[in-house]
């Protein structure tokens, strides 16, 4: 009995001393760092020394337009992204799923293929197809006689949406194929001889008997929103985009440290992003988890 | 798109139905497909262009055809650097997924056969950790990696990456799945230890699961961004995405960036689609197993 105690220990150890190295120090040595500020001492000439600040860093974040006005993009760029994401993976499922489909395994690699490429990649391709000199499609809609900057004040999230969707709706797409696929399909048959069409199938019978994918594919989706930095940081070194280098709240902790040199305010943002995400994925489970008990 | 589904009359008009609906089914997710497509498809032909080509923006042409051009700069540019962030990604995520891949298994595999005191409590620890925004965490990483000395070194970036909790909850579900508890009873009845049962019986069984998380981490290290953007200012340390981000910052001012940026592109995308399309069966098992318990 000993011997296997001593073995589970030794299995475990060098996966639980990475993850406390990896994620909780930085995690306590953020908020901790988030309690201090650099101060100049005198006049400026003695430099600068750290002093404790209690929640200063925490209300100068929250006091700061930028900070906030991050979260408002967020708020829209969720507001958008999630519900087109979730939709359109969803319907790419079923129409896969449905008894109609061919060449099934050429659709969920052709559709899977762009998860494949670096977010930087992906955003670098989109960046170049929205730019006018460079790009067929803005000729094409130039010809047709639509005229869309992607770049402009109203562009600039549609086309991180467009980019996010690109990379992630194929990826979703399968998890909740292979959902759909583990679904017994005598249920189904069922339901057929008893006269219900495929659409009352896939909204009734189906989608029920997912959710459990459908609520983890929504957590890790508001998870990852939270954390938007690489597209927009690639729309905001392109030439005259309307992405500002605080425009999300990770953008903005990244301004904070290497351009302002604010460990403090940094370090604070992070643990409000960090905060958020734990809030936000506290909620989900634990509205969904209510659901599930009343239809068990 | 769905009308033609609902029909409950008989003969004639439903089999038409059948047809129509088979021709918008697929026609859909063909039309899904050459979204998801064409601007891969545009990269491939990009790359073949000189810079006055890409800019002429008749993207699907062959004019100003030049990819052996476009490969001989990548290869001569700043003494080759491209190649030299390629075996940086290559080292990065290569080396990175396997001691990854080996520590999840290893932790995975001592959750789903061993029981101990305050097992599924360390478990919701590992569960909690997928959760954690990984990008709210680099910043704090670096500030901690400058505090112990190594920012801008190999291990800044090669250490955080070892670590996927997500890894170690795919370890246990494939555990559970593959590695038969009589085959353990088996070989402690010869009188095996127990790491020489993990080593040459259970790790065997779940190799599977193994290249699984490997494919995974490899991809997630080959694409990160954000960490080596934060940790790394030295040239030579750069993995491909932080490379082609910084000739990318140049390309506005000097557009004989672009051919360079769109042909490494093209490069850095090549060992994952190869990855991906041999591969199939292992992300499948990953997503699936992910999505169904």
């Amino acid at each position: 009995m000993k011997a296997r105690t001593r073995a589970a220990a030794t299995l475990l150890t060098p996966f639980f001393v990475l993850f406390t190295a990896v994620m909780v120090v930085p995690i306590g040595y953020a908020v901790w760092l988030s309690l201090f500020s650099e101060k100049q001492s005198g006049l400026g000439f003695g430099g600068t020394e750290t002093v404790f600040s209690g929640l200063d860093n925490y209300t100068a974040a929250l006091g700061d337009r930028a900070f906030l006005e991050g979260f408002g993009v967020l708020l829209g760029y969720c507001l958008f992204y999630i519900p087109l994401l979730l939709a359109g993976a969803l319907g790419l499922a079923l129409l896969l799923d449905s008894a109609l489909a061919r060449a099934r395994r050429f659709f969920q690699l052709a559709l899977f293929l762009p998860h494949a490429v670096p977010g930087i990649i992906a955003a670098l391709i989109w960046v170049y197809l929205y730019t006018p000199q460079l790009s067929p499609v803005v000729s094409a809609m130039e010809a047709g006689g639509i005229g869309f900057d992607f770049f402009s004040p109203e562009g600039s999230l549609p086309s991180v949406v467009n980019i996010a969707l690109w990379e992630w709706l194929g990826y979703n797409m399968v998890i909740f194929y292979a959902a759909l696929q583990a679904i017994d399909r005598s249920v189904l048959e069922a339901a057929t001889v008893d006269g219900a069409g495929a659409w009352r199938i896939a909204l009734s019978i189906k989608l029920p008997l997912i959710k459990s994918s459908l609520v983890m594919v929504g957590l890790f989706t508001v998870i990852g929103s939270l954390q938007l930095f690489t597209e927009p940081l690639i729309l905001n070194k392109g030439t005259g985009s309307a992405v500002t280098s605080t425009w999300t709240p990770n953008m903005y902790a990244y301004t904070a440290a290497f351009d302002r040199n604010d460990y403090g305010l940094a370090a604070a943002a992070s643990v409000l992003l960090a905060l958020t995400a734990a809030l936000l994925s506290f909620a989900v489970t634990r509205l969904t988890g209510r659901r599930k008990e009343k239809t068990a | 798109m769905t009308t033609s589904t609902r029909t409950t009359g008989g003969g004639k008009p439903r089999s038409r139905n059948v047809w129509l609906s088979k021709t918008a089914v697929n026609g859909a997710l063909v039309l899904a497909v050459v979204y998801m497509l064409f601007p891969l498809v545009w990269l491939l032909t990009a790359a073949t262009k000189d810079a006055g080509g890409l800019l002429a923006g008749n993207a699907f042409s062959f004019e100003g055809f030049d990819l052996g051009g476009n490969l001989g700069r990548l290869a001569e540019y700043n003494d080759g650097v491209y190649f030299h962030w390629y075996l940086n990604s290559l080292l990065y995520a290569g080396l990175g997924a396997l001691v990854c891949s080996l520590v999840s298994v290893a932790a995975g595999y001592a959750f789903d056969k061993y029981d101990f005191p305050g097992k599924e409590k360390l478990f919701g620890v590992v569960l909690l950790g997928v959760l954690v925004p990984t990008t709210a965490l680099a910043l704090p990483m670096y500030l901690l990696a400058s505090k112990v000395g190594i920012v801008n070194t190999f291990w800044a970036v090669f250490i955080p990456v070892l670590v996927n909790p997500f890894g170690v909850y795919l370890s246990r579900v494939f555990s559970s799945g593959y590695v038969p508890g009589e085959a353990l009873e088996a070989a402690r009845i010869d009188g095996a230890g127990e790491l020489r049962i993990f080593w040459s019986i259970g790790l065997r069984m779940l190799m599977p699961g193994f290249v699984t998380v490997f494919l995974f981490q490899f991809t997630a290290i080959w694409n990160n961004f954000f960490l080596p953007l934060v940790m790394l200012s030295d040239q030579k340390l750069f993995p491909l995405s932080l490379g082609l981000y910084a000739w990318n910052s140049n390309a506005h001012a000097e557009p004989g960036f672009y051919p360079l940026v769109v042909t490494g592109s093209l490069l850095a995308v090549v060992p994952l689609v190869v990855a991906f399309v041999s591969l199939q069966r292992h992300w499948k098992a990953g997503l699936t197993a992910g999505s169904v318990k």
